[in-house]
């Protein structure tokens, strides 16, 4: 028991995507400032969609983040397309899904294999690690090429695809392109089962926190496109009733955003979230490989996030496989959309939580307000949380320790600032 | 660790950007390790917590300068710096952020913040080689993992890359594409810098110009095409200011059809 003052600071932190820095004030075994302050420079994505077609929304927010950009090609597009009444099924979601498994899997990869396991084996990064195992750096390679290879068979190219449009895809891929990836993919799927046996045996702290979890669901599917969003307290609304029951705030200290739950505070969207509220939608083969890993739900600990993502890049391999084998070709590669008035909503799960985007749309299709809520802004109390109550376990440990300890802490959910900088308040500060 | 050879160091940087062009580095899965051996990877955040202080052999530079910190930031790079190399639309260009030059960015800040006097921003959004001379800028909304190969081996073996100047349009002729525009779809193809492999035409869609204007492009002539075939001047503002919006030529072009 210790009754020194200190404070870590980590002035940017790496291996996340973005810019931030920490600041974390511990007393005795209390924290008591914990800032996790977003620099990453603001890109005022929702003033400078004003006055631009209702077509441009999914390109141009495609550039917020370069990791995840699928998410916001599919959160634009369902939104715009409520906006307008379109619907799009069949076949032409069948590829959205496919495209959208795409990017769960490069990004889940990316974070598991060369961002978050160098945390629990000791090394700065994945190229050191590869120095002792390397041969499972390769294949965590191999699973995010996979990743990307579907997404640009799909879009074109895996970083900002050009392939989507609001209505489907400007041309639908034959069965021949998409089947020709299949041994890939089932390589794949058996790659991800084993790395899930092996991180399954990494040390993980024990740790816990009884967070609020917020995730689309889907009546068949484990949620990508749309649904209702539920949480493990109860709420259980459409998509439309984000805004009555979320809010965002300022804060002096970051350049985003803080989402909580209206009356009640913190919550943790991302792949935790998704799990524990979803689990019955997992294929019947990914929830017995997520037993064998020792995950149950309700999963708790942020640290086990790191299996959860391989749970789910083995649901996205199984799920994308089973789409392309049963593929048709759709007979139109859109639907159209003409434009009119109107506003509307959608939400899609980006591989850090739920991506939400609203538009209002004039009667030529010129956008007159947009609105978009990333995942990072929704979890960035919660980060905070985490920190605070990980305080006991940083006090007793040395400085460098600590710190490592505290950003391997914030790693645990991939926080994507560069997605998390360009928030709209819609509430006006009243004197 | 003592070595026979002695490996030039690469550092990679952000400044505002969607990481896109950076994240093109990790996506070298077939290549990464023989990278990571052929240069020694001194400073990466999104990639490694390791870091070393400069000088740096070749660096890399992700994002547009749009605070007053990374007016700072950028000197300090150029300054560490033996060969800089800008990557992507934002580096290059000021990216799709720069939409803000064409307004008024505190009427931005207010409607974006409740409290604009937390941020600090600059009016603009603009490319490195506005503020620092840059060893070679390579274009795209994002780069291309290849072209990206090319200009890191040619620093590396101390020639200039091969990176064709050239329109979009030869590469859509070379995939034997029919062109878009045959059927009225705009397409900035004509006047955009090569390096995508004219995916959007192969995708039956326009080119949206994410690689930024070629070398010595006729945009009026251009211009000139869209109005023929029916589309308007809000049309035309908005398709030469995206993702390239503050490019010379584009911007330019842009200018002349706003009221």
């Amino acid at each position: 028991m210790t009754n020194r003052t200190r404070t870590l600071q980590v002035d940017y932190l790496t291996r996340v995507e973005g810019e931030t820095s920490l600041t974390l004030r511990l007393e005795g075994d209390k924290a008591t400032d914990v800032r996790l302050s977003i620099f990453e420079p603001p890109r005022f994505f929702e003033a400078l969609l004003r006055g631009r077609s209702y077509l441009e929304a999914p390109d141009i927010t495609s550039r917020i983040c370069g990791i995840c950009p699928a998410a916001y090609l599919m959160s634009a597009c369902l939104a715009v397309e409520d906006a307008l009444g379109v619907q799009v099924d069949g076949p032409l979601r069948v590829l959205r899904r496919i495209l959208y498994c795409g990017e769960w899997i490069e990004s889940h990869a990316l974070h598991v294999f060369l961002l978050h396991a160098p945390d629990f084996l000791g090394y700065p990064d994945a190229l050191s690690m590869a120095k002792r195992h390397g041969e499972w750096v390769q294949r965590g390679l191999r699973i995010k090429k996979a990743g990307n290879t579907l997404m640009s068979i799909l879009g074109g190219r895996s970083i900002h695809p050009i392939n989507v449009r609001v209505g489907g895809f400007y041309r639908a891929p034959s069965r021949a392109e998409l089947e020709a990836h299949l041994p890939e993919l089932r390589w794949g799927r058996a790659a991800t089962a084993e790395a899930l046996e092996w991180m399954a045996g990494f040390p993980f702290p024990a740790f816990e926190r009884a967070y609020e979890f917020v995730s689309l669901r889907h009546p068949s599917e484990y949620p990508l496109l749309g649904g209702r969003i539920v949480s493990s307290e109860g709420l259980d609304i459409p998509v439309h009733g984000w805004d009555a029951h979320f809010e965002e705030t300022q804060v002096p200290y970051s350049n985003a955003l803080h989402a909580r739950r209206v009356g009640r505070g913190a919550y943790l969207c991302g792949p935790l979230a998704r799990f524990n509220l979803n689990f019955d939608r997992l294929a019947p083969e990914v929830q017995e490989a997520a037993r064998r890993a020792g995950l149950s739900v309700p999963c708790r600990n942020p640290f086990r996030a790191l299996l959860v993502r391989l749970v789910e890049v083995l649901h996205a391999f199984t799920e994308a496989i089973q789409l392309i084998e049963r593929y048709e070709e759709p007979a139109a590669p859109y639907v159209d959309t003409p434009a009119r008035a109107g506003m509307g909503s959608g939400a899609t799960e980006a591989p850090r939580g739920l991506l939400y985007h609203r538009y209002t749309l004039d009667p030529d299709g010129a956008i007159r307000e947009a609105r978009i809520v990333p995942p990072t802004s929704q979890n960035q109390l919660s980060i905070e949380d985490d920190l605070r109550t990980l305080a006991p376990e940083l006090a007793s440990r040395s400085h460098a320790e600590a710190t490592r300890l505290a950003e391997q802490a914030i790693r645990n959910h991939d926080p994507c600032i560069s997605c998390a900088t360009h928030f709209l308040t819609l509430k006006v500060e009243r004197a | 660790m003592a070595r026979a050879r002695k490996r030039p160091t690469l550092a990679v940087w952000k400044f505002a950007s969607c990481d896109g062009c950076q994240l093109t580095v990790l996506n070298l899965e077939d290549e990464l390790l023989a990278l990571a051996d052929a240069v020694r990877i001194v400073h990466f955040a999104e990639a490694t917590s390791a870091s070393r202080k400069g000088p740096y052999d070749v660096s890399l530079v992700d994002g547009s300068i749009t605070t007053p910190q990374d007016l700072e930031r950028i000197r300090e790079v150029r300054r560490l710096s033996r060969r800089l190399v800008s990557i992507g639309a934002c580096a290059t260009a000021g990216g799709i952020q720069a939409l803000r030059n064409f307004r008024d960015v505190q009427g931005f800040l207010s409607s974006v913040y409740a409290k604009p006097e937390y941020i600090a921003t600059l009016a603009t959004s603009t490319a490195i080689a506005d503020h620092v001379p840059v060893d070679f800028e390579l274009r795209g909304c994002p780069i291309n993992k290849r072209q990206l190969l090319e200009v890191l081996s040619a620093f590396l073996q101390g020639r200039r890359p091969d990176v064709p100047a050239h329109s979009v349009c030869v590469e859509c002729k070379l995939r034997g594409n029919v062109c878009v525009m045959v059927t009225g779809t705009p397409c900035l193809g004509p006047v955009t810098h090569a390096g995508c492999g004219a995916l959007c035409p192969t995708y039956q869609r326009g080119c949206y110009g994410c690689f930024g204007p070629m070398e010595t492009p006729n945009t009026a002539s251009l211009a000139r095409a869209f109005q023929a075939a029916g589309h308007s001047e809000a049309e035309l503002v908005r398709a030469f200011r995206n993702f390239n919006a503050n490019a010379p030529a584009f911007r330019e072009e842009s200018e002349r059809h706003d009221e």
